[in-house]
């Protein structure tokens, strides 16, 4: 590991100021993410800057019956909290999906937003990587691409955002607080991450420095019905070859809204909005389900290893959004 | 490069690597404490080679102290802030319970508990623990008394070659003051961040599902 300068951080303001200053600093959380790809040598901070004891690990309440997420609660208790559980138990699932009890208890929200790709190459520093090193080139294009990404890729980059808890924040469309050098603002979830394009090495839309304070979920009361669906190679600890949140609004025997994103396909945490526009209005049957998920799928662009991720994520839409819908 | 250092040590059961206040006089002290001076010969000997990994000379960044409480003992550490928890505990502190597996966050050997949660001591920084509460497996028994999972462990024959146990063990403690479903796969998902590679589980299940349904713990 390269060496570095430690320094913890009981102040927000201070926090952004000292990383905003240094290039080559860069905010530690749970650490579960940085520290494996610091151990690898794909992370390389001079300065470390530990902000684990400024307050941002609060679970609360919104005047509008959303819930705000601090960006240093941890995955397990985000995952156990009442107010996650029963309105978006998609949340909680997605949360309960992703790796270990372990790394549950340490791994942060706001870190959950920044963790980087498990493309094999990127953690790879003998192979070329655009998103690790621009215009190195991008390995996985022709090498093995199983894991990888059929939507929103480019040919710079077929890299999956890893997440799960992203999954269900991105159909919730939350928002991201975040403070920078500039003061503070709200990033609407859909904007934070950013398609791969001809940047891949630019993965959200922080600048420098910009800390997240919290994820502010809105108010929807349709989704305390919502699942979390994960297909991956293991029953468990394992990151997703495919996955869906969904949210299903029924009225009068037709759906009012439905909300739909996926996991483990997209460069990003992929929000289906066709599908959602497919299904509204509809009344719920299993040939409707399969129009959504082909327009959800639709524009997917598989390579050699992955093509199997279209089939998949369309059969686990039409799975989540049949049992949502014998539910009513 | 650390476990190396310490093959047979390594190799004792957590049951036994716990009870460093048990009388004096078993076969497996001895043995245990022969390996010890072997492994620091051998420690004496990788302080004269250089070092594989390191900063550049004149780039060092300065050593930071740290304390913290490692099974009600409280430790006063200066150390290099790249240090991980698991090596200050095992390199530093002699506590060499707590396994280094993959040392990526990906096996769980190295699962302690932080201010009473399990977590990963590899995937955090010694540093990061100032006035922290850290459990290790060498914390578990009281005394000549095990504690109720190393027991069960016994009893369930969970385990084999022992590597993982250690982890396993701290794992289940932690777990125990979780939420989770009273059944055999709840406990599976539950416990999946901890890899066995002889797959002890049914017998690991067993142990911790025996322990759960005890009046209480």
């Amino acid at each position: 590991m390269n060496p570095f300068q430690y320094e913890q951080s009981l102040e927000v303001d201070s926090s952004v100021d000292r990383v905003s200053r240094a290039p080559e600093a860069t905010f530690l959380a749970g650490g579960t993410g940085l520290l494996d790809l610091m151990k690898l040598g794909v992370e390389t901070p001079a300065v470390l800057v530990d902000v684990r004891r400024l307050p941002l690990a609060q679970i609360q309440e919104l005047p509008d019956g959303g819930v705000r997420l601090g960006a240093l609660a941890r995955n397990s208790d985000v995952a156990q909290h009442p107010l996650v559980r029963e309105r978006y138990p998609m949340l909680s699932q997605a949360l309960l999906a992703g790796a270990s009890g372990q790394i549950r208890n340490m791994a942060t929200v706001g870190g959950n937003l920044m963790q980087r790709t498990r493309c094999a190459y990127f953690r790879d520093t003998a192979t070329p990587c655009n998103k690790r090193e621009p215009g190195s080139g991008c390995s996985a294009l022709e090498g093995i691409n199983r894991g990888h990404a059929v939507l929103g890729v480019s040919e710079a980059c077929i890299a999956t955002h890893p997440s799960d808890m992203c999954v269900p924040l991105a159909a919730l469309g939350a928002t991201v607080r975040v403070k920078g050098p500039q003061g503070e603002r709200a990033i609407p979830f859909a904007d934070f991450h950013l398609l791969p394009g001809n940047t891949p090495h630019r993965e959200t839309a922080l600048e420098h420095g910009a800390l997240v304070l919290s994820v502010d979920v809105p108010a929807l009361p349709a989704a305390r019905h919502s699942l979390y669906l994960k297909a991956r190679d293991r029953a468990s600890y394992a990151f997703a070859l495919a996955s869906v949140a969904a949210v299903l609004e029924l009225e009068g025997g037709r759906i009012r809204q439905a909300r739909l994103a996926l996991g483990g396909v997209g460069t990003r945490p992929w929000r289906a909005s066709g599908a959602e526009q497919k299904l509204a209005g509809q009344a719920p049957s299993p040939e409707v389900f399969q129009a959504a998920a082909k327009a959800a799928l639709e524009g997917a662009s598989p390579r050699a290893h992955n093509g199997f991720k279209v089939e998949l994520a369309q059969r686990l839409i039409v799975r989540a959004l049949t049992r949502l819908g014998g539910r009513s | 490069m650390t476990d190396s250092k310490q093959p047979l040590s390594d190799g004792s059961a957590p049951a036994e690597a716990s009870s460093p206040e048990a009388p004096e006089g078993t076969t497996r002290r001895e043995f245990i404490a022969t390996a010890t001076v072997g492994s620091a010969l051998l420690l004496e000997a990788c302080r004269h080679a250089p070092p594989v990994e390191g900063p550049p000379p004149g780039t060092a960044p300065a050593e930071l102290e740290v304390t913290f409480k490692v099974n009600g003992q409280l430790q006063t550490l200066k150390v290099d802030p790249r240090t991980s928890l698991l090596d200050a505990l095992r390199e530093r502190l002699g506590l060499t319970g707590t396994k280094k597996g993959c040392d990526h966050g990906q096996c769980g050997a190295c699962t302690v508990l932080v201010d009473g949660r399990r977590e990963l001591s590899c995937l955090s920084l010694a540093v990061m623990h100032q006035g922290a509460e850290v459990s290790t497996v060498e914390g578990l028994a009281q005394g000549d008394t095990l504690h109720p999972l190393q027991q069960a462990f016994i009893e369930q024959d969970a385990l084999q070659c022992g590597y993982c146990t250690s982890g396993q063990l701290m794992s289940a403690v932690g777990l125990m003051s979780e939420p989770c479903g009273a059944s055999d796969d709840d406990v599976r998902e539950a416990m999946s961040g901890n890899l066995c590679r002889c797959s002890a589980y049914p017998n690991i299940i067993a142990a911790i599902q025996q322990v759960r349904r005890l009046p209480k713990l």
